[in-house]
């Protein structure tokens, strides 16, 4: 806190210095509209600030004298002298008052109402107050800090990379002549002095985190004004130290999350009384050191982020299959949040949520070598962890070399540094993959060579292996043909022509001058192929090397439950998708058992009763055309298997019975499955049967309509031609129609009781029949 | 004062670079390849502590590549990185006679995309380029 309030104080002081002229000038033309926005944003800014430090003197002045100028802004008022100088008068206290908190004396005692009555419309211009005095110069605190423009610094920075440079030269030219021992204590004297140079530099690039934070209670202050939410901030660890450079690339990303934070996760007022948390929303922002990294969490307390609205949205866009998507761990779904294009926001906002956003957060944070990772709990909140290398220009990272060129890894992603020819490697040709087992892990292989397109020139069982685990991605293994070293590099960005490789992360120089170029790891795996964020599968290779080994002789086998407790197979080939169906979306109808399924009715075998209740779990079985549901109690695997079939004595269901790990399988027969179930069947399905509701019934729009949906009619809209309508007691119908009338009383003649289900479902069901026949 | 050309040999012609863009004029030693950079940066080189992105200008115009050998090159600053872009000969700097004219007649392909205009110079007429657009390579005329 202190640090931000020297920043204020430094700030403030800055501001009003610069200000000065423009406070001369405005005195001399009170019309000049410039300089009039320059004083209103100082007072604006100083408002700004001091609400939060709780400066209520500060505040008052600075509000007052505000809105003066608004309304002299806004043309209701002209800018009178009498005004210039109150303004001026307020000015000359805000800077008195900045002064005392500064050398940290008691605040001037005197009171500031005469100065705030100055600045009212139709003030005498006897009363207003002089000016104050001028301030003691002896009061003013003696500040040993400057202010350096961040070129200044980094021209220096380069400087002193120029002389390591020029060192590590002339030491080896040292090395090759003849040794002269004076010379050489001269030149260790000149090593050690630009060392120590070097080391100061750094340090002056680096900077309390607290500027970063300094901005946020503004930002969440604002932010939850304008979507009338209420939020308590907190910021914990501003005195970590961090480049310069870093924190500006994390300011971005940090206000993103923020925003995000308050906009999508903490819920109005009314929502939070109602889940029984407190009215305002806790946001938590902290910083610490660890190790070599600085980690800083944004942690919230709000409705926590809806991981299945966003396989629904990876779903919709493609980015997920319906296979991936069912086997997605909660993380894993959390993390799509990150996914390009998507966003959970219902609607877009003024504020977040265009589907920009995450994504290039970790694109962000990524691209200075930083990590970020989501934790959330539905209802309880959202835990952002970002964590990034302290600085941006020193990098500790390992240099390796394929085809005698050299290139650096960050040390970060880097897990392990195998020999290809030890014992603890296995190296397995799968298709056209390679997959390295490393103590019983799996993972891709990549060779550096192969990927960067050169030959490499060392034997396979000489090159090392690298255990990589980038980013937000899963491990893969990386084959290179010899590592050389642990270095800490000054890393820049490379030139676009060159990022555009998708491979780099950045340039550096080895201590010889000649430039390396920084591998990112992450765009290793994707240029390989290997895809993470989808699935978070790093055996998707193996996968997809797997299948197109065992298509030749293998079978793709789906290994379920039956409901009756059964174990069978299915070929993963029929399957279209599994999906749950509701209870009452199943039902005995039109002489079989029959499952709805979003816009269409399909046969239903595997069971012989509808659930009474719950949820039915089914497989949507294809042959192409026709699709049957087939319920089953739960997925055990899928597995590629050499199938050795005991037939069944008679065609039926099963066809046969074989055996995997020492259990007996039962495989399903698909061709008498479509032939018993979707043969007589499929004509009705491509089109759903219609039922005309009486509209504008609140009871049957939601209560029934849901109802007849689920049995598997389509509600015609008006003037469809309809198979069924249901009418109520009192209400006309078309003569020629298959009419359903609905009581609303238990007991009665004419009609069904409303609440009749079976009598209901049957009386539709004959009523479609006799409208079909 | 009138502006100063560089001109160089670049594809066997010679043209005339802005002497304003050019912040050097380096001999390349040693060029450390980018694989899978775009295909007209022939790699990376350092000068004093700074990497420089090597462009081969022939490839910039979709002209072949230029070989290895020890070439000279151009030191410019475009976006905030420092390039060096690769010519056959650096062969002067001399004063523009007129200000540059604009082009009337089309070039060739590569050309039309990096040159600003004509310019006159010690009686003879130079082909004056954008180097700024020579490094920004095939790939930017798409968007």
């Amino acid at each position: 806190m202190d640090e931000l309030i020297n920043d204020f104080i430094a700030e403030t002081r800055d501001m009003a210095q610069a200000l000065s002229g423009a406070i001369v000038a405005w005195e001399a033309h009170p019309g000049d509209r410039e300089r009039l926005d320059e004083i209103f944003r100082f007072v604006h800014t100083v408002k700004g600030n001091c609400g939060f430090f709780d400066l209520p003197r500060l505040e008052l002045l600075s509000h007052a004298a505000e809105g003066a100028l608004a309304e002299v802004r806004a043309g209701s008022r002209a800018a009178d002298p009498a005004l210039v100088s109150a303004v001026l008068g307020v000015i000359d206290r805000i800077g008195e008052l900045v002064q005392a908190l500064e050398s940290g004396e008691s605040l001037a005692s005197e009171d500031d109402a005469p100065l705030i009555a100055a600045l009212a419309k139709d003030v005498p211009a006897a009363e207003q107050p002089l000016a104050p005095a001028a301030p003691d110069p002896e009061s003013r605190k003696s500040v040993r800090s400057i202010r350096l423009s961040v070129d200044l610094l980094d021209r220096m920075m380069n400087g002193v990379s120029d002389a390591v440079l020029a060192r590590n030269e002339l030491a080896r030219r040292l090395r090759d002549a003849p040794r002269d021992v004076a010379v050489e204590a001269a030149f260790e004297r000149v090593s050690a002095c630009i060392a120590e140079i070097r080391d100061s530099i750094t340090r002056t690039r680096m900077q309390r985190i607290d500027s970063l934070f300094a901005g946020l209670p503004r930002l969440v202050r604002d932010l939850s004004a304008e979507l009338g939410k209420q939020v308590r901030l907190e910021t914990d660890g501003g005195d970590v130290e961090l480049d310069r450079e870093m924190i500006e690339m994390i300011r971005d990303p940090l206000t993103h999350i923020v925003r995000n934070a308050i906009d999508h996760g903490i819920e109005a007022p009314d929502e939070r009384a109602a889940a029984g948390k407190p009215k305002a929303g806790m946001l938590k922002v902290s910083a610490r050191q660890a190790g070599n990294q600085i980690l800083i969490e944004v942690a919230d307390d709000g409705r926590g982020i809806d991981g299945e609205a966003l396989v629904r949205k990876a779903r919709a866009a493609g980015l997920v299959s319906a296979e991936q998507a069912e086997k997605l761990t909660p993380a894993q779904k959390t993390a799509l949040v990150f996914a390009p294009g998507l966003s959970t926001a219902g609607e877009v906002t003024a504020i977040s949520g265009r589907g920009v956003g995450m994504d290039v957060v970790r694109a962000n944070i990524e691209r200075i070598g930083g990590v970020v990772d989501v934790d959330s709990r539905a209802a309880l909140g959202v835990r952002l962890a970002i964590r990034v290398p302290l600085t941006l220009t020193i990098i500790p990272a390992l240099t390796v070399s394929v085809n005698g060129q050299c290139f650096a890894i960050p040390r970060s992603a880097i897990d392990e540094i195998l020999r290809v020819g030890g014992g603890a490697v296995r190296v397995d040709a799968v298709g056209e993959a390679e997959i390295a087992t490393v103590r019983g892990r799996r993972v891709p292989l990549i060779g550096l060579a192969e990927l960067l397109g050169v030959d490499s020139h060392v034997a396979r069982d000489q090159q090392k292996l690298i255990l990589l685990k980038p980013a937000g991605g899963d491990a893969f293994a990386l084959l290179v043909d010899s590592v050389h070293d642990h270095e800490e590099l000054v890393v820049k960005p490379a030139a676009p022509a060159v990022m555009a490789a998708g491979l780099y992360a950045g340039t550096t120089l080895a201590d010889d001058g000649r430039p390396i170029l920084l591998l990112d790891p992450s765009g290793l795996a994707k240029c390989a192929g290997i895809r993470f964020e989808e699935d978070g599968n790093c055996l998707d290779l193996a996968a997809e090397a797997d299948k197109a080994e065992a298509a030749r002789r293998e079978t793709n086998l789906l290994l379920f439950r039956g409901l009756d407790g059964r174990r069978r197979a299915v070929p993963v080939a029929v399957v279209e998708r599994i999906e749950d169906v509701a209870a009452e979306a199943v039902g005995f109808s039109a002489g079989r058992l029959r499952a709805a399924v979003g816009e269409r009715i399909l046969p239903l075998a595997g069971c012989d009763a509808a659930p009474t209740e719950g949820k039915l779990r089914i497989l949507r079985l294809t042959d192409g055309s026709a699709e049957i549901a087939y319920g089953f109690a739960e997925v055990v695997d899928i597995r590629s298997l050499e199938v050795e079939l005991q037939p069944a004595p008679a065609p039926g269901e099963v066809a046969g019975v074989f055996l995997v790990d020492g259990a007996q399988i039962e495989l399903l027969d698909p061709y008498w499955l479509f032939a018993a179930h979707a043969g007589a069947a499929c004509a009705e399905d491509w089109n759903p049967p219609v039922c005309a509701l009486p509209v504008g019934d609140p009871w049957i729009d939601t209560i029934l309509r849901p109802l007849i949906e689920s049995l598997g009619y389509r509600i015609a809209a008006a003037g469809d031609a309809a198979d069924v309508v249901i009418a109520l007691e009192d209400e006309d119908a078309p003569a020629d129609a298959q009419v359903v009338r609905l009581r609303a009383a238990a007991t009665g003649e004419s009609g069904i009781y409303r609440y009749d289900r079976a009598a209901l479902i049957g009386a539709l069901t004959s009523a479609r029949e006799r409208a079909n026949g | 004062m009138a502006d100063l050309l560089l001109i160089a040999r670049l594809a066997g012609r010679r043209i005339a670079f802005p002497a304003a863009e050019v912040e050097a004029v380096v001999e390349l030693e040693g060029v450390t390849p980018a694989p899978r950079a775009a295909p007209h940066v022939a790699g990376l080189s350092a000068l004093r502590s700074r990497v420089l992105t090597v462009i081969d200008g022939l490839a910039a115009l979709e002209a072949g590549r230029s070989g290895r050998a020890g070439r000279d090159a151009i030191v410019i600053l475009s976006g905030g990185h420092t390039y060096a872009l690769m010519v056959e000969e650096v062969e002067d700097v001399i004063e523009a006679g007129a200000p540059p004219h604009p082009l009337n007649a089309p070039l060739g392909a590569g050309w039309d995309r990096v040159a600003i205009g004509t310019v006159e110079a010690e009686g003879e007429l130079y082909l004056l380029v954008d180097p700024h657009a020579l490094i920004a390579g095939p790939a930017a005329r798409a968007a």
